[in-house]
């Protein structure tokens, strides 16, 4: 007997097989050509960043910025899309699938996907030199913390709103910001103080620092408890916002 | 010769129809005008972000030709151009795409008298409009932000529509060549290919040789070579080269998406 | 087991907002039965029928599926129903195949068990030789067909069709009816809602007839028509500009159409030969034996597709 959220799961799954060569190569290749491009190539003119090169730097950044927009990436017009267009949650939902089920199949799908392309991309960052420190072996920990922590309010916010309009302004004000702002380009400390609290509100912000701690082997900024606590807050009340709008939206 | 197919078979008139169903269309989705004005709020984070968070971890940079600008001087008009071409890239491919082959606009169209070429220009027209709205307002921030002078601005606007008209043409030419919405993962990743290597962030000099003469040959870095060197106030017979390079793909990319239409739409 | 109804409601009602789309009705289905609703557009068919699959919630009254309670159920219930919406909600980027495994897995099948069903199925609805292809580019019926197919993956007790046929060739009707009757000799109960009245009296044994979220008629197909129809009816068509609805007086229960007239007789011969001793010159006469059609104009005062 498969738990129906695995049925779920299966069903991303057998959809990705279609799709698997262009994302794929946008999954795995795109992070490490970004960091060639600008991991090395402005590397190249910034001197030391926290002790260490830029690009050993930027790496733990652009990792945790890979899982964050992946885990948006999987959250927001393929659940608009399986409740406006495809109806697939409507299929689902006459089946002992529940709410609750989809929403965790959709977790697992996201957490799939993130946790191969950090993989990856951290044996890459290895043979580039850019891991640090033994620690690095939990990043794939944190990037599915992280993934999760993204993924379940915006599935939440995706199954709330009725136009795809409205992502553009997701993107806009929230996503990119986080990806420009939350430290993964340059210290959060360089922002002027009254920003700042928004970069700390940020998942992402937590992920990245996590990250840095770990391929690097020094302290985070606040303690890890408290990181993983934001983040942990995150998945949590995203995953409880996620069931009630799966629900609201499936009621009649 | 484009041109005198233009002229030949176009109505200003049809193809102003195309664009006002646009800007209809546009008002009907919720929370549009919020969306269009944002879109202006975009490059300018780019800019806060890399140009000045990015170039305060640079400092200085020593360009090929000796001169020394701050990091943020060097990026800013980059940053331009790749608005430039997303902006029209996303117009004329995912929103002309799902026009064509899912809403059915353009079946709809073509039944009245408008013609294909002028449905092309016309979403051309709507792309180019949105983007000299975006251009301008992030030129205003360059000089608020002592990027650029405010007479140089003024000759970075045109090129900055060049830009966006090059890839709003080549963008809808491609889309006529769509099988379906996977491809765009590859329009969407080589768009992203450009932005990294097309001397975007570091000079195209510190690129290996080989890599070199590839982007060389790519769009993105003659759109990103004519806008900066226009905003550093540095005209010269290079730029030329570059505003016939982007001008031949205008041409191009309007002659194969005519031609795709007229194939795709009229028989 | 047989004493106890597979559905059974009670006053249920279903709103939207102040809009009452189902108005307080009460129903009882029992194995193997094959049940149908009838009513026009708007009626609350499918607003019923979803209830009855336990993905809406009744706003108030009482219903039961299989004997267990939807609001506390649901899931147990729908383990045990086939549903197939009005409206078809396929993956389109999965092949025809692949619709039927991944919707069989939601149900808890095992993987063989998912694709030894989904073989069963692409013969039973015949959609074999399209079994490898993406569900996109797929004609209407063959949607429709698949939908149905899929509704039958996990070997329910309760099959929901809402509008099954609509939008089928008629080979492909046929086609399902013969398949829904062999599903019925098996013992599986049917319920459906159709706006074709020889699908109903071809497939249900009981129907009733909705019209603004109410049951105005309940029985079987004969006993509707002997109810509220006469057994003949005869259908007159004058030419323009003749009125003769005052001339037939007497003869029979008289509905005025906008093309035709209709008499409702006990003896369709006789009513013809009283027409013309009457001196009438219909342009043309028709006598048959009254249908369902004829209960439903006779009940909701319209016709089918309005
Ligand atoms: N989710 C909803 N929200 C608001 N109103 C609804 C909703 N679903 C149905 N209705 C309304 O309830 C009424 C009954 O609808 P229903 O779909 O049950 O009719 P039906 O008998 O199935 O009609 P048809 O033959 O056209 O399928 C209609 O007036 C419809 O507009
Ligand atoms: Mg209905």
């Amino acid at each position: 007997m498969v738990s129906p959220a695995v049925a779920v799961l299966e069903r991303h799954l057998c959809l990705y097989r279609r799709l698997w060569r262009a994302s794929a190569f946008s999954s795995f290749v795109l992070p490490v050509l970004f960091l060639v491009s600008f991991g090395v190539g402005v590397g190249r003119y910034v001197g030391e960043v926290g002790g260490v090169g830029y690009l050993a730097w930027i790496v733990p950044g652009v990792l945790a910025s890979t899982a964050f927009q992946m885990a948006v990436g999987d959250s927001t017009y393929s659940v608009l899309g399986d409740f406006k267009w495809v109806r697939g949650f409507h299929a689902m939902r006459a089946t002992p699938v529940g709410v609750r089920d989809m929403v965790v199949g959709g977790l697992l799908y996201a957490l799939l996907r993130v946790e191969s392309a950090v993989v990856v991309f951290l044996v890459v960052a290895g043979v580039f030199g850019a891991l640090r420190s033994p620690w690095a072996v939990v990043t794939p920990v944190v990037a599915a913390l992280l993934a999760v922590a993204v993924a379940a309010p915006v599935m939440g916010f995706s199954a709330s709103i009725d136009h795809d309009s409205y992502f553009a302004l997701l993107f806009r004000f929230v996503m990119i910001p986080s990806a420009l702002f939350g430290g993964v380009f340059f210290p959060v400390d360089q922002l002027p103080q009254v920003v700042r609290p928004l970069a700390y509100v940020s998942p992402l912000w937590h992920g990245v620092e996590l990250c840095r701690a770990a391929t690097l082997g020094v302290a985070p900024p606040w303690p890890v408890w408290v990181h993983a606590g934001v983040l942990l807050v995150f998945a949590g009340a995203g995953g409880v916002w996620a069931v009630s709008a799966f629900g609201r939206r499936l009621r009649d | 010769m484009v041109s005198a197919v233009l002229a030949a078979r176009v109505s200003p008139a049809r193809v102003g129809a195309v664009v006002g169903r646009n800007v209809g269309a546009l008002r009907s989705g919720p929370a549009y005008w919020l969306v269009l004005a944002s879109g202006f709020f975009e490059p300018v984070l780019y800019l806060l972000s890399i140009g000045v968070g990015v170039g305060a971890l640079v400092g200085e940079l020593r360009l090929a030709d000796g001169r020394v600008v701050e990091y943020a001087v060097f990026v800013a008009p980059a940053m331009l151009a790749v608005s430039a071409m997303s902006g029209a890239l996303s117009e004329t491919t995912f929103n002309f795409f799902f026009k064509m082959k899912y809403a059915k606009t353009f079946e709809a169209i073509l039944a009245t008298p408008v013609r294909p070429l002028e449905v092309a220009l016309g979403e051309l027209a709507w792309a180019m409009t949105r983007s000299a709205v975006y251009t301008g307002a992030f030129l205003v921030v360059m000089v608020a932000m002592g990027l650029t002078r405010v007479g140089w601005a003024l000759a970075v606007f045109p090129a900055a529509l060049l830009v966006g008209l090059a890839f709003g043409a080549v963008g809808m030419a491609v889309s006529t060549l769509m099988r379906g919405w996977q491809d765009f993962d590859l329009v969407t990743t080589g768009q992203f290919a450009l932005f990294l290597f097309s001397g975007t962030f570091s000079p195209v000099g510190d690129y290996p040789p080989v890599l070199r003469v590839v982007v060389e040959a790519t769009p993105l870095f003659h759109s990103v070579e004519l806008v900066r060197g226009l905003a550093a106030g540095l005209p010269g017979w290079g730029l030329l080269g570059h505003a016939g390079y982007l001008l031949a793909m205008t041409a191009a990319g309007l002659w194969v998406a005519a031609r795709r239409l007229e194939r795709a739409l009229c028989r | 087991m047989s004493e106890q109804p597979l559905i059974r409601a009670r006053g249920l009602v279903k709103r939207f907002g102040d809009f009452t789309a189902v108005d307080g009705i009460d129903l009882e289905v029992a194995p193997g039965e094959a049940f149908g609703f009838l009513g026009p557009n708007g009626a609350g068919k499918s607003s019923t029928m979803r209830m009855i699959g336990c993905v809406s919630m009744p706003t108030s009254g009482e219903l039961r599926i299989l004997g267990m309670d939807p609001a506390r159920d649901g899931a147990r219930i729908r383990g045990r129903l086939g549903v197939c919406p009005q409206l078809d909600n396929l993956d389109p980027d999965l092949s025809v195949r692949e619709n039927l495994t991944t919707y069989a897995r939601y149900f808890g099948m095992s993987r063989a068990r998912a694709r030894a069903r989904a073989e069963e199925l692409l013969d039973f609805v015949q959609l074999r030789d399209r079994a490898a292809s993406r569900v996109e580019p797929l004609s209407g019926g063959m949607k429709r067909r698949l939908t149905i197919a899929r509704a039958m993956v996990n070997d329910p007790d309760l099959v929901l069709l809402d509008e099954p046929t609509t939008g089928l060739d008629p080979q492909a009707r046929h086609l399902l009816w013969e398949r829904l009757f062999r599903l019925r000799q098996r013992g599986t109960t049917l319920v459906l809602t159709t706006h074709y009245m020889d699908e109903a009296e071809q497939l249900c044994d009981r129907l009733v007839v909705m019209d603004g979220g109410r049951i105005v008629a309940e029985g079987s197909p004969r006993s509707l028509i002997g109810t509220y129809c006469t057994p003949e009816v005869v259908e007159l068509r004058f030419p323009d500009g003749v009125d003769p609805a005052g001339g037939l007086e007497g003869i029979g229960r008289v509905d005025p159409l906008p093309d035709r007239v209709l008499l409702y007789t006990g003896d369709g011969d006789a009513a013809v030969a009283e027409v013309h001793r009457r001196g009438l010159v219909p342009s043309s006469v028709l006598v048959r034996r009254s249908s369902l059609e004829d209960v439903f104009l006779k009940l909701t005062g319209r016709t089918l597709v309005d």
